[in-house]
Parts: C-alpha cells; structure tokens; sequence
C-alpha cells in the first residue's frame, strides 16, 4: 500500500508536487503582473500598491512563506526527477527526430535555472536592495528603484530576457500543471493548451512592459 | 530500390556497440521492414558475417515482439503501424536509413538490435489477479458494461506491450503502457475489487525498473502502432491519486494475507 511518502517518492507523486508548487508559483506571476503594469500609472499606484502589501506583516510573510516553500519544492523535485530521467536512458539515439514535443516542453530543464538565477537577482535588485545595479536604491520607493535599474540598458534586456524565459516555460508549464494531476483527455485538450498560450502572453507581455516602456525611453525621458 | 542501411552492432549486452554501413541491393517495395533485414542477412550469412539481430515473432502487428528505432521514430515513419507492417514502399530509393535498438535503462541491448523487455512483464506480473467466480460460465449480461466503459477498455487491452512509448519518451517513461495495463481492468467491472491496490503495486513496479517520469511531452502517444490514447497516462495519475488520497484501500493486497 503507498502512503503519503512512498506516493511522493513515485514519479508520479514528485510530478504533483511539481504541479501544485508550480501552480502557486503561476497563480504569483499572475498577481505579479497587476504590481508591475501599475508602474506605468506612476509613482503613487505603484509605491501605494507597496504599502498595501506592507499593510500587514502577518499576511505578507504568510505569502512569503508559502512562495518559498514552493520555490523550493518546485526546484527540489525538478532537480530528483532530472536525475531519475537522465538515468533512465544511459545510451542515447544516433538520430532522433520528435513528433509531437514542444521546443517549450523539451527545454523546461535549461529555462527553469535560469529563472532561479534571474529570481534571486530580480530579489537583490528590488526587494534586498543590494548593489547589483548601477545607481542607489531607495527603501520604499519601488518607482524609483525600478526606474534607476532599467535606464541601465543591459538591466532591462536581463529583465526582457528573462520573462521571455518564463513566457517559454510557462507556455508548457500552465497546461502541464493540470495534465500532472490527471486532468487530460481528449475533449479538455484543446481548452488547457488555449489556457497556457492566452496566460502566457498575458504575463509575459504584462511583465515585459515596464523594462521596455524605460528601455525606450517611453517613461522617464 | 537500393538503401543504405547504418545498422547498430553490439555483440552482447556488455560489449561495446558502433554503428556499421550495410548495402541493402534490389529490395523490393512490397517487402516489409523485418523482410528486408531477412534479405540482408541472408548476404551477411553468404558473406561470412553475423546477421543481425533483431526481435519478431508474429510478424502481423499483434505481438508486440518487434520494434526499433529507424531514422530516429520507434517502428518508423508511418503511424499506428509495427516495425513488421512498415513497408519498403515509405522508403525512397537510395535513401540512407538509420536503425537503433529502442533504448532505455530498463531495456538493456541483448545483441543488435534486440533489447530485453522484461521490465514489461514484471510490472504487468505486479498487476497481479482480479476476482472473478470460476466454475460454470456465467450468465450472459449478469454483469453489465456500458459501451462506453466497453470501448475505452477495448482501447487500452489494444496495447501489445512492445515498449515503443518507452523508446520514444525524451524521458524513458513507461506512463503510456503502465496507463493503458491500469486502464483496460480498472475500466471494467470485474476490475474493481483490486483497482487500487493495483494501480499502486504497477506504479511501484513500473519505478523500480528505472523508468523515467511524465513531463507531458506526448512522444509516446505519437509512435504507439496501437494508437493508445494519452487519456490513459490521465486515467493513471487519477487512479493512483484517487487511490492515495480519496479510496485508501483496504482490500487485501496480492500478496499472500
Ligand atoms: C518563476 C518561477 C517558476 C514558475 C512560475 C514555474 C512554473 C512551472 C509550472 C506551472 C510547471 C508545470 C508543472 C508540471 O509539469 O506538472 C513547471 C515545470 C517545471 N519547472 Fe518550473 N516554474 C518556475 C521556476 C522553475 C525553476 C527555478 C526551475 C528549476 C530549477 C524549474 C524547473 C522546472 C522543470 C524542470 C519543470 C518540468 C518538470 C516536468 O515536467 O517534469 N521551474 N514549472
Ligand atoms: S502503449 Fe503502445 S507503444 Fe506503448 S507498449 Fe503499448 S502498444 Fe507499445
Ligand atoms: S512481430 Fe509481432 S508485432 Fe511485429
């Protein structure tokens, strides 16, 4: 009989860890796109939207917590479940041709760490306020802060780059997630690839908005 | 038509393989896959070389013996179609075809191109019995199966168990058999005394061997020559969830007690 551990030991129960930390993790790109569209109102909506997150230490460090819990599960188990497959075919094929795969599908193992290295610089940059980006840094004032980063050109490229990456890894990501807890069938097919498409262009294109309105010069001269 | 064949030689399993250029002259269109290695090895015979080794019994699609990798597809380039039905009429001539034995941990190579699918029958052999009354036949529609549950059931029994879905996975996954050995008994109705504990013991079973996990890439659904639906691979991972957080079996398991 399979209890709780020996079920997350299986393939099958580390891919739904992966599923329900990586959905926890898109349900936060999705909040993370309102924050950062509110750049482009102005200094007030964005710095006020920071305080109303502040509003509550209790509440934010609860979200915290669960963000990073799932951020470690997520990559945890990523990195069992890499081995276990780069084991599980010690010769590989002269020649292979794909059929169905996704380019997106296939290169979720080289896009998710560069998302890791990128969320620890994009942390140091706006949250920790290290020097990681030319020019000071601000307690509070989140405009500013993300203003002065992005007039540095190769900053805003690293953050254009790197939600390209994520749009790649969610474009297989956002219906994996739900095909990882058994919900595939023929008839919602259609309906979960629709889904990750619209939700990554949503949040990618959300995301990538304020380095590029900067980049070009289209908010703050 | 005349091909070029750059075949995978390895003498036994621990031997080092290589790739070896075989001339395959005047072979006919009509001939299928498995009748134009047959053709060659008759020359390699005459030649005082080794013919090589591959695997087929039936030779009519419904075995499951057969099966490898040409030009970089499991049973080649015609879908829901064996290695031993593929015909020589999908070749050009002069075409250069690359053959591999299917290839994953827990399908080690035997010689050529013939890999130990063993792995298969211990996870289906962990499946272990149904219940059923023996004795005299029962009576018709005594017990009753919606024709969908018929269909499905019959969908999933269609797998012949020859580890394409293994050799086409990026992963070396078996979720594609595993799903459709789990699917046809638990879509029936004699099939439910044991269904959760079943799905359990094969999922064990299917990861002992040394498969690897399901990213959702769907490489297997595409070579199956049986066109096993990837609905099987959902139906698995509800079942065993189901099993884990909502059934909690209680029946016996298939071990003794
Ligand atoms: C912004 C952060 C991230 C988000 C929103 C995210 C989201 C997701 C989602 C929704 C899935 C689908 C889960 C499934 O297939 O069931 C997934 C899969 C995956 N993620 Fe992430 N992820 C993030 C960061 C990372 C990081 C940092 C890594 C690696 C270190 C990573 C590696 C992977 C891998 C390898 C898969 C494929 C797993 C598989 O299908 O077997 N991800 N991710
Ligand atoms: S599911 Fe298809 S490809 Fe896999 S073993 Fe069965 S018949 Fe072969
Ligand atoms: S030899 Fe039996 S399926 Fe091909």
């Amino acid at each position: 009989m399979f209890g709780l551990i020996p079920f997350f030991r299986s393939t099958i129960g580390k891919k739904v860890l992966m599923a329900v930390s990586g959905f926890f993790l898109f349900a936060f790109c999705v909040e993370h796109v309102t924050g950062a569209l509110l750049f482009l109102r102005g200094p007030d909506a964005i710095n006020g939207y920071g305080r109303l997150l502040h509003y509550s230490a209790a509440l934010i460090w609860f979200f915290r917590a669960g963000l990073l819990t799932s951020a470690v599960v997520h990559v945890t188990f990523a990195t069992l479940l890499y081995f276990q497959e780069f084991g599980a075919r010690p010769v590989g094929y002269q020649n292979r041709r794909y059929l169905r795969s996704s380019y997106a599908a296939r290169t979720m193992k080289y896009s998710g760490p560069f998302l890791l290295g990128f969320v620890i610089f994009h942390l140091a940059h706006l949250t920790w306020g290290y020097n990681v980006v030319p020019g000071p840094f601000i307690e509070g004032d989140i405009y500013a802060n993300m203003l002065n980063g992005f007039r540095t050109g190769w900053v805003a490229l690293v953050y254009l780059g790197a939600v390209s990456l994520l749009g790649l890894h969610l474009l297989h990501g956002a219906h994996s997630m739900f095909e990882s807890l058994g919900l595939r069938h023929r008839r919602i097919e259609s309906l979960l690839f629709g889904f990750a498409r619209v939700a990554t262009v949503v949040i990618s294109v959300g995301l990538a908005l304020a380095p590029a309105a900067v980049f070009f010069r289209i908010i703050g001269g | 038509m005349n091909l070029v064949l750059m075949v995978w030689r390895q003498e036994n399993a621990r031997a080092q393989g290589h790739m070896q250029r075989i001339e395959a002259k005047d072979v006919s269109p009509d001939m299928s896959f498995l009748e134009m290695l047959d053709v060659v090895n008759e020359g390699l015979t005459e030649a005082g070389q080794s013919p090589i080794a591959f695997d087929h019994d039936c030779r009519e699609g419904i075995c499951g013996s057969c099966g490898v990798v040409i030009n970089g597809v499991p049973h080649g380039p015609q879908p829901g179609t064996t290695t031993c039905q593929l015909h020589m009429r999908h070749f050009r001539d002069g075409q250069v075809i690359v053959i591999e034995p299917f290839r994953a941990r827990a399908f080690p190579v035997i010689r050529d191109l013939m890999v130990d699918r063993s792995a298969f029958d211990r996870v289906i052999a962990a499946g272990g019995f149904i219940t059923s009354p023996t004795g005299s036949a029962p009576d018709g529609n005594a017990m009753l199966v919606s024709k969908h549950a018929a269909d499905t059931a019959m969908e999933a029994a269609a797998c012949i168990g020859c580890g394409a879905c293994v050799a086409a996975c990026p992963n070396a996954s078996a979720m594609l058999f595993v799903g459709a050995k789990v699917s046809h008994l638990g879509l029936l109705p004699q099939g439910q005394p044991e269904r959760w504990s079943r799905v359990h013991a094969m999922v064990a079973a299917m990861d002992a061997e040394g498969f690897g996990g399901c990213t959702n890439f769907l490489e297997c659904a595409a070579v199956c020559p049986k066109n096993v639906s990837s609905d099987f691979i959902g139906r698995l991972n509800r079942d065993l969830i189901g099993a884990v957080f909502l059934a909690r079996p209680r029946v016996a398991s298939n071990d003794a007690g």
